[in-house]
């Protein structure tokens, strides 16, 4: 693919009809149980795969043990990385272990995708709609879980949207006509609508009142609770964004927190994004139209109230 | 008060600025970090709870001002605010709870008179209570229209804390019509009543 455009996957071409797609993310816990860490990073790990329109295949484990950890901890991680990585379709052959003194867990995964079936993030054309699949917040909510700020139903709803794979689109990929995809991590949001806006030489138009994100995390991002990544990211993109005085400081805070296992963020033509969402819309019940792409302006991303 | 939060990374500054605050009635915590990220939140956090906030850096420390408002008159030197702070502390705050639009269960019309009453006198009490909450009824005493607005307005700015329910104020269809203080949930009245030395209900 090359390296000047910030792709989630390595892809290398094999033959007219495979193209090999190799990722790794590995990070620290960022929730308290260890068997549901595992599955988080292993849903992360994959998703990579997913956002290029590809299917897992295998999968490593790369895994950083504290001396001191108790072996059934250790066992638990691994177990919720196997159990992810199997529902994935897909196989842990193996892996690395080492010390550390922080414990740290994730996973190389290699998987293919047919040519005419790659997704990149530089394929977004005028006139497309943004859809992104996940709400918004985990990075606020992290944080606020180990202050102990969360209630258990806030709890679920994150556990349970970090968990769940992105896998839906190595079917959309075949039925719909989709230009662009990509997976929101780190950077955020707006950090992932930067990288799809500049690499396909257009700006992204988010309208904030559309954007979902999960119960709770405009009151946290107003009370404070909010990451060191989120600043950073705004940071990185303050230059290239204008966001409207009318969006509230929290929702674009929001906008700017780092996801893990976040969901996709899919660039397609308006007529096949009405089909698109209402197919997936009781499976991704957060899923929706958040802006669109148009022409290059004088910054790669606009946020309307 | 002074917390030092150096080495602690978020969102345990937050947190425990958080808590230092509830549990002062009023008056100026000072935060020591170093962390900018610390910094930032802080203002957030002050923000939400109505506090005022600054800093300054010195030699890579950052020192936070978050000052819970409305205690002191503007011009009060500096050691009245302090000195009437510490009676707080000695004494524990005083909070007025008024639950109703009228004072007492006989005539309404007599009611509202004590009320209006009740409050005109308590603005004239040595002592003012820390905080008055207005809830049930009570709550239309705090909006456009009260003939109580005046007296509320002199407590607060003679230091009150003046707070008023907001599901009360969503049930009759005002929360567009507060005049005084500020809207408030029931963790606030259940945290000021617990900290309270005293609870008067007119």
């Amino acid at each position: 693919m090359g390296f000047d455009k910030a792709d989630d996957a390595s892809a290398y071409m094999i033959d007219e009809e495979k193209v090999l797609l190799q990722t790794v993310d590995i990070f620290p816990p960022v929730v308290d149980d260890p068997y549901i860490f595992g599955q988080i990073a292993a849903a992360n790990a994959v998703s990579d795969i997913y956002a290029m329109g590809g299917k897992p295949l295998l999968a490593m484990n790369i895994f950083c043990c504290p001396e001191d950890m108790p072996e059934e901890i250790a066992g638990e991680i691994l177990r919720g990385g196997y159990d992810k990585i199997n529902e994935a379709g897909a196989m842990i052959t193996g892996g690395h272990t080492i010390k550390d003194k922080e414990p740290k867990y994730g996973l190389a995964v290699t998987g293919f995708v047919h040519p005419r079936n790659l997704l990149t993030n530089r394929g977004a054309k005028e006139g497309d709609i943004i859809i992104l699949t996940k709400p918004l917040g985990t990075g606020i909510l992290t944080t606020a879980a180990k202050a102990g700020l969360l209630g258990s139903a806030e709890t679920e709803e994150m556990i349970k949207s970090m968990t769940s794979l992105n896998d839906f689109i190595t079917e959309a990929v075949c039925e719909y006509d989709i230009n662009a995809c990509t997976d929101v991590t780190g950077f955020g949001l707006l950090g992932h609508c930067y990288e799809m806006a500049e690499a396909s030489g257009l700006t992204a138009v988010i309208k904030s009142k559309k954007v979902p994100y999960m119960k709770n995390a405009l009151e946290l991002a107003k009370a404070g609770i909010i990451p060191a990544g989120a600043y950073a990211n705004i940071e990185h993109i303050k230059c290239r964004s204008k966001i409207s005085p009318h969006v509230p400081e929290e929702m674009s805070d929001v906008m700017h927190d780092p996801q893990t296992s976040g969901g996709l963020l899919i660039s397609m033509p308006q007529k096949e994004a009405e089909k698109f969402l209402a197919s997936i819309k009781k499976s991704l019940p957060y899923s929706c139209a958040i802006g669109s792409f148009s022409p290059k302006k004088d910054v790669d991303i606009i946020v309307e109230a | 008060m002074i917390i030092d939060v150096k080495g602690e990374v978020c969102p345990v500054p937050v947190i425990k600025a958080k808590k230092a605050l509830k549990e002062m009635p009023f008056g100026t915590l000072e935060v020591l970090t170093d962390s900018d990220v610390a910094v930032k939140n802080l203002e957030k956090m002050a923000r939400t709870e109505n506090c005022l906030f600054s800093f300054k850096e010195e030699e890579n420390i950052f020192h936070v001002f978050i000052k819970k408002e409305g205690k002191e008159n503007a011009g009060q030197l500096k050691e009245e605010d302090e000195k009437s702070h510490e009676e707080h502390v000695v004494k524990g705050p005083k909070v007025v709870a008024i639950a109703s639009d009228r004072m007492g269960s006989g005539d309404r019309k007599l009611g509202k008179i004590l009320i209006k009453g009740f409050i005109f006198a308590l603005t004239q009490m040595d002592e003012l209570p820390a905080s008055v909450l207005f809830y049930n009824s009570g709550a239309h005493l705090t909006v456009e229209g009260s003939s109580s607005i005046d007296d509320i307005k002199t407590l607060e700015a003679a230091g009150a804390e003046i707070l008023t329910c907001g599901t009360c104020l969503d049930h009759y269809g005002i929360a567009d019509k507060l005049e005084v203080g500020s809207v408030t949930n029931m963790y606030e009245i259940v945290d000021r009543m617990s900290k309270a030395q005293s609870i008067i209900r007119p």
